[in-house]
């Protein structure tokens, strides 16, 4: 036992910010953007906060499972941008469903909705739960150092979720870390403690691109050779390769290692940029509302990060 | 040796003569970005069998290929 896919759905918020928009910002331009990264445009908040762009996510996915919030019995939320430290942001999106469920968020940098999935298996696997709601939400923007030219251009804001249900879709996973706090960094708020005495980085995204392109190739190659092993398959038998949206350079090298038609990479970071451990979900849900997912396709889920972290599962559709 | 192995490498990546290529040629002349270059490390790492952790920007092949081979004796020793 672990779970099937009941629903998905996905939220952005509504400011786009195309690439020409950010050349008159910082010292950019469309051409750079798109060639080096693969984003034409991100959606970046304004008003809304994370929990909002979770809640109405959530939303979408309970109307598609035809689920009501009551009959939840666990959310999690993937993030690293929640709103606050404490609560976590599924608390809060479970106190806005107006369900009554525990709720936790896991922290696992972009992987993490994979990870978080992972957990769900666990938990239906263990008959603890009937229905849960997972979460990939990202306010990136709040994280971003909006002056550097090399970080800003990359990432968008925005939200996926997926409600679970019993099932067996769930075939195989794999999970790597490779501790690292210099590559890929996010430091917390430094705080106001009159007794500490170390110095604090600013709580923006620094990041070795070079470093993490690096990490993602490898990999996205290892955990999907891996994982489509362990589920007893060939690579030929992936219907859709669903990787995480970090820069289309790095899906596309990764297109040229492996021996999955490149057809079957699916790409949409040009419409929302990287959106964190949000990208897969939401990247899901426009394929599934695209009717491009098929019963019994085997989908393939890949994701790389900081940490460093990777993971990779197999689903059954 | 890691000079022509890097010179190998990117006259396949551009389609140029490996011969026209010297410790002096930019990166920028030849269109290769960053990410290009990243990607050629990784094909070096799988070559030598070493890790090579690109830790500063460099501008010419020469700077290269005298950064890896100062990663290889570090890690030999």
């Amino acid at each position: 036992m672990s779970f099937q896919v009941l629903g998905t759905g996905h939220y952005v918020p509504e400011r786009i910010v195309t690439n020409d928009e950010l050349s008159a910002m910082v010292d950019t331009t469309d051409d750079w953007i798109t060639r080096r990264v693969g984003v034409k445009q991100r959606h970046v908040c304004t008003t809304e906060t994370t929990a909002e762009l979770a809640y109405q996510a959530a939303l979408k996915a309970l109307e598609m499972g035809n689920t009501t919030a009551d009959q939840l019995d666990m959310i999690i939320c993937a993030t690293v941008t929640g709103d606050n430290i404490c609560p976590p942001l599924a608390c809060s999106v479970q106190m806005m469903l107006g369900a009554t469920c525990p709720a936790m968020d896991i922290n696992a940098a972009c992987p993490a909705f994979l990870y978080s999935i992972d957990i769900a298996a666990g938990f239906f696997a263990r008959g603890r739960v009937k229905k849960m709601l997972v979460i990939g939400a990202e306010r990136m923007s709040r994280v971003l150092d909006w002056s550097d030219r090399s970080t800003c251009v990359i990432f968008g804001d925005g939200a996926g979720a997926v409600l679970l249900g019993e099932g067996d879709s769930y075939l195989a996973s794999v999970f790597h870390t490779k501790g690292n706090d210099e590559i890929i960094k996010i430091a917390n708020f430094a705080g106001m403690s009159p007794f500490y005495q170390n110095e604090t980085d600013q709580p923006y995204v620094q990041m070795n691109g070079q470093e993490t392109f690096k990490f993602a190739i490898s990999s996205i190659c290892r955990d999907l050779q891996q994982v489509i092993a362990d589920a007893g398959l060939q690579e030929s038998d992936i219907a859709l390769v669903i990787p995480h949206q970090a820069n289309v350079r790095i899906i596309e090298t990764a297109i040229k290692k492996l021996n999955i038609p490149p057809e079957r990479f699916c790409i949409n970071i040009e419409n929302y940029g990287n959106t964190s451990a949000a990208s897969i979900p939401l990247l899901l849900d426009e394929l599934n509302r695209d009717g491009k997912l098929h019963s019994g396709d085997y989908l393939a889920l890949c994701s790389f990060g900081g940490g460093l972290a990777s993971a990779a599962c197999i689903l059954r559709w | 040796m890691v000079f022509e192995k890097i010179a190998a490498l990117i006259a396949e990546h551009v389609g140029c003569e490996a011969a026209t290529i010297t410790a002096e040629t930019t990166f920028e002349s030849l269109g290769i970005d960053s990410l290009d270059t990243a990607e050629m490390v990784i094909e070096l790492e799988e070559q030598l069998g070493i890790e090579i952790e690109l830790k500063e920007k460099m501008d010419t092949i020469g700077q290269l290929a005298k950064f890896i081979e100062a990663q290889i004796e570090a890690q030999k020793g």
